[in-house]
């Protein structure tokens, strides 16, 4: 039963006996959203196709904020790309430094401390945590709860303390490198993390507490939007919107990378894939994550925080004083880079929008052939019709939202 | 994973069914890839997707590669994954130099992975690489009126002359 025709049986339940018109208007106009609408979550634009207030067709167009990282990437030599992806996807940038970082790892195969290991799980569930807070907020504040933008905001700004205190960065830290991470950990952080570990899950609770009894938010989210499991793996989505229709793919188990094995979590999935599926979905991530940022916390094994090579790693800041080779290393790195033998390897993390990738070409010089990410946004983006097709526009935004594009991610 | 010798083996049993079809096979990295002949890469990646034994069923990403001076030129990449036994599979088509202004030509695939739409589009747009049979191949980060596939290792960077509407007829693609 279409929409329309739904709408026109309930009617005419409500009022026995009158004549109810459910000839569809076969009048289709075609309107322009975006790409400045604030509810598109960045520069996304979308011509749709109406009839009355039904959604009928719909074509995303984007590249707004294309601005040639891959092209520039080749460009640099391998460290100097690191701040340029991080600016792709410019809210989980922890996981585009992973997805890199972990993609040259395997291409000149350095082993990372397992210091290093714990500390990049640890900022990377901060990064989920901050990741979906901020899709929290911006969704619920779609859908009419303006509450919510400063709740979560305010949650948001503790973990970004935490980055700036670990890396002196609020956003875009340039946290990770090529065997490891930058810098330790300074003295204190670990109480802060745990101190903010101890208040997340009852501020999860909170915004469970103001959405899920909110009736205007329930109807807005549930039921719609759904879209079968077979189609969305045809369409190539993965993360939270795969994992709400009850499928558990997920990275972070299927092909387990840094010490993710050795961390205790489970992983959230939903039932009918609605909009409310994805909304739960996340939140129970948020709290999965405080789960494992604590474990990491509390079982941070001691030992160096980057790898002792010296052909692809600087030497402490300590040894260039005293040690003649430091300084050459030291040299020789920031100015030419390390060469990284030819060969290409893909490298998939989980990040919080699903499969983020990262493809290398090395070609033996200091500089990538090329660097491609598989950006999820980008992928999942596709599955936006098949969730709009034949609901009301009102639930197209309630659908965006949910679907968590950034549109960094998608215009690269 | 297929390790190295289960990679052979899909080798053979493809060739069997298709002749010629699969012209090398790659291990590095732990990453396995069957490099492919682009006319049969349809045929190949059906195999993959439809064999009960493989069941590579889910299309993670499709991406390109230019690889100059190599010839052939350029690579496009099919990430495939079996989601059960969680392997990867890499194919690779390999498509030669069409020359400064031309186009590559290779099947679509998004009648089997309709996820290939978006990033078959996105290598037309930085590669220039058709790619038969694609619904709507269209440019779709740059503008419609961007001239030249900027991806190309040859494509120029930096400098980028300015188009007057007096010039244009005589410069119509102003990197050649």
């Amino acid at each position: 039963m279409s929409i329309l025709e739904e709408t026109a049986a309930a009617a005419s339940e409500q009022l026995p006996g009158a004549e109810i018109d459910i000839e569809p208007e076969t009048e289709l106009m075609t309107i322009n959203m975006g790409p400045h609408h604030p509810a598109t979550h960045g520069v996304l634009r979308l011509v749709v196709q109406l009839e009355g207030e039904v959604v009928r067709d719909l074509k995303p167009i984007m590249g707004y904020v294309h601005t040639g990282i891959e092209k520039n990437c080749e460009e640099k030599a391998y460290w100097k790309v690191i701040p340029y992806v991080e600016r792709m996807d410019y809210v989980s940038y922890f996981f585009q430094m992973q997805a890199f970082c972990g993609a040259v790892e395997r291409l000149i195969e350095i082993e990372i401390p397992r210091r290093a290991q714990y500390l990049r799980v640890l900022f990377c569930e901060l990064n989920r945590i901050h990741s979906h807070l901020v899709w929290l907020g911006t969704t619920a504040l779609d859908l009419g709860a303006i509450s919510m933008l400063w709740y979560c905001f305010r949650e948001r700004e503790r973990i970004l303390d935490l980055f700036e205190m670990a890396a002196g960065q609020r956003m875009h830290t340039r946290y990770f490198q090529v065997g490891g991470v930058i810098e330790d950990i300074p003295l204190g952080f670990e109480d802060k993390v745990l101190a903010f570990c101890d208040e997340m899950p009852g501020r999860v609770d909170q915004y469970l507490a103001l959405l899920d009894r909110n009736e205007i938010f329930l109807q807005r989210t549930k039921g719609v939007g759904p879209v079968p499991r077979e189609r969305l793996l045809d369409l190539g989505v993965t993360g939270p919107l795969l994992r709400a229709t009850g499928d558990p793919w997920d990275l972070r188990k299927a092909e387990p990378y840094l010490v993710y094995p050795e961390l205790d979590f489970r992983i959230p999935v939903g039932t009918t894939g609605d909009a409310y599926d994805r909304f739960r979905v996340r939140l129970e991530e948020m709290k999965e994550s405080t789960n494992i940022v604590r474990q990491c916390v509390e079982g941070l094994p001691d030992g160096p925080f980057i790898a002792d090579d010296r052909k692809y790693v600087l030497p402490p800041r300590s040894e260039l004083s005293t040690s003649m080779e430091a300084l050459i290393h030291h040299f020789k790195l920031v100015t030419e880079g390390y060469r990284v033998g030819p060969g290409e390897v893909y490298n998939a993390v989980e990040s919080p929008r699903g499969e983020l990738g990262c493809f290398i070409v090395a070609d033996g010089s200091a500089r990538p052939a090329r660097v491609h990410f598989r950006d999820p946004s980008f992928v999942n983006l596709q599955s936006f019709r098949d969730m709009c097709i034949d609901g009301y526009i009102a639930d197209l935004i309630a659908n965006l939202g949910m679907l968590d594009p950034i549109l960094g991610g998608v215009d690269r | 994973m297929p390790d190295a010798p289960g990679l052979e083996l899909i080798r053979s049993e493809i060739n069997e069914r298709h002749e010629g079809a699969v012209v090398d096979t790659s291990f590095d990295h732990d990453q396995a890839a069957l490099i492919v002949d682009p006319e049969q890469v349809l045929a190949v990646l059906t195999w993959l997707r439809e064999e009960p034994g493989q069941a590579y069923d889910f299309c993670a990403s499709v991406h390109a590669a230019d690889y100059l001076p190599a010839d052939p030129r350029f690579g496009v990449h099919y990430e495939l994954i079996n989601r059960e036994r969680r392997e990867r599979i890499r194919v690779k088509a390999m498509l030669p130099d069409p020359g400064r202004l031309e186009m590559a030509e290779i099947d679509s695939c998004t009648e089997l992975f309709p996820t290939a739409d978006f990033q078959e589009r996105e290598i037309y747009d930085f590669f220039g690489i058709n790619f038969r049979g694609h619904p709507d191949m269209r440019r779709i980060l740059l503008p419609e009126d961007y001239v030249g596939w900027p991806q190309r290792r040859d494509f120029p960077i930096g400098g980028e002359p300015v188009l007057f509407t007096n010039d244009e007829g005589t410069t119509p693609a102003w990197y050649a």
